[in-house]
């Protein structure tokens, strides 16, 4: 289904990152819970709002919306910034999360 | 799809599949996997979207036997609770049925006894996906609404899924269902809106959204 043009429309959610991401951490990181520097909300990176129209794949605190992660890809190599990220919690056993 | 060295996949995963042009550009989209684990290969249902990058050519240009680049198999968030103890409600719309046929075909072939049903906005009866895992059985019951045309001899609902068509087929907020939601952005998002507005925890429901990135899932 094309969702059409405006920008609500393509916005995705941190489902999406588990590949790229994959190239960076060692565990399914989109089961991560991750406290937002900006408002301190904990969320699942996977329930995350994800922009991926930028040159970048921008990640914004589905509470605040303030960016949490962003992260390149390109031939140049993989260029990772997560500034609004206060903390990221990965269980021991990827059990299943509300 | 064959995969060599498959590790198996968890109903609801995605794969993520690449192309490279000759000039070195790349082009990346998730796609949701349609088939059960125990199935040997791993099915994906592609929509075509005309001015898409990779979708045209994965419906049009690619043969039987061609080779594929694909990462996979992806996430662990938005994926079938195994040893859930209160019944699952999913909520699709078109294509974001794909995860769920690969939970019911999943649901089948391990006999699960966890009550699952199934909520789907598709628009014609030729749109819908997977209609033979979406037959209503014991402990899976089958919503359809068909949005744009319905078969000819159809008494079911018709018209989007909204807070009026989610309060009489959804398992009820005090039964406390996962619920999990799969569709275009304004769908999920829409649907995510109406369920809390009916009294769903949120912390109960789980959402995956497609675009222009994740075009297929």
């Amino acid at each position: 289904m094309n969702t059409g043009d405006s920008i609500e429309a393509r916005r995705l959610d941190g489902n999406v990152l588990g590949g790229p991401l994959a190239d960076l951490f060692a565990v399914d990181v989109t089961m991560a819970a991750v406290t937002c520097a900006h408002c301190g909300r904990v969320t699942p990176l996977a329930a995350h709002q994800v922009y991926a129209d930028a040159p970048a794949l921008v990640v914004r605190c589905p509470g605040c919306t303030d960016v949490v992660m962003r992260c390149a890809s390109d031939q140049r190599g993989v260029r990772f910034e997560m500034s609004g990220v206060r903390m990221l919690v990965i269980a021991k056993q990827a059990e299943e999360s509300g | 799809m064959r995969l060599p060295d498959w590790p198996g996949h968890v109903a609801g995963q995605h794969v993520d599949v690449r192309l490279t042009a000759p000039d070195g550009y790349t082009a990346q989209r998730s796609y949701s996997i349609a088939s059960a684990p125990s199935e040997p290969e791993v099915d994906l249902v592609v929509e075509r979207l005309d001015d898409g990058e990779v979708s045209p050519y994965l419906t049009d240009e690619l043969r039987s036997g061609d080779l594929l680049e694909v990462r996979g198999p992806i996430g662990g968030f938005f994926v079938w609770p195994e040893h859930s103890d209160t019944s699952v409600q999913l909520v699709a719309g078109g294509s974001g049925v794909v995860p769920f046929v690969a939970m019911l075909a999943h649901h089948r072939t391990t006999g699960s006894s966890v009550p699952v049903g199934l909520m789907y906005s598709v628009r014609t009866p030729a749109d819908v996906i997977g209609p033979d895992e979406l037959q209503p059985r014991p402990g899976v019951g089958v919503v359809l609404t068909y949005t744009r045309e319905a078969p000819g001899d159809w008494s079911g609902l018709r018209g989007r899924i909204d807070q009026e068509k989610l309060a009489q087929h959804v398992v009820p907020p005090d039964q406390g269902p996962a619920i999990m939601i799969c569709g275009s952005t304004p769908f999920v998002e829409a649907v995510s809106r109406d369920l809390l507005a009916l009294g769903h925890a949120a912390d109960r429901i789980k959402t995956e959204r497609y675009g222009g990135m994740g075009e297929g899932s």
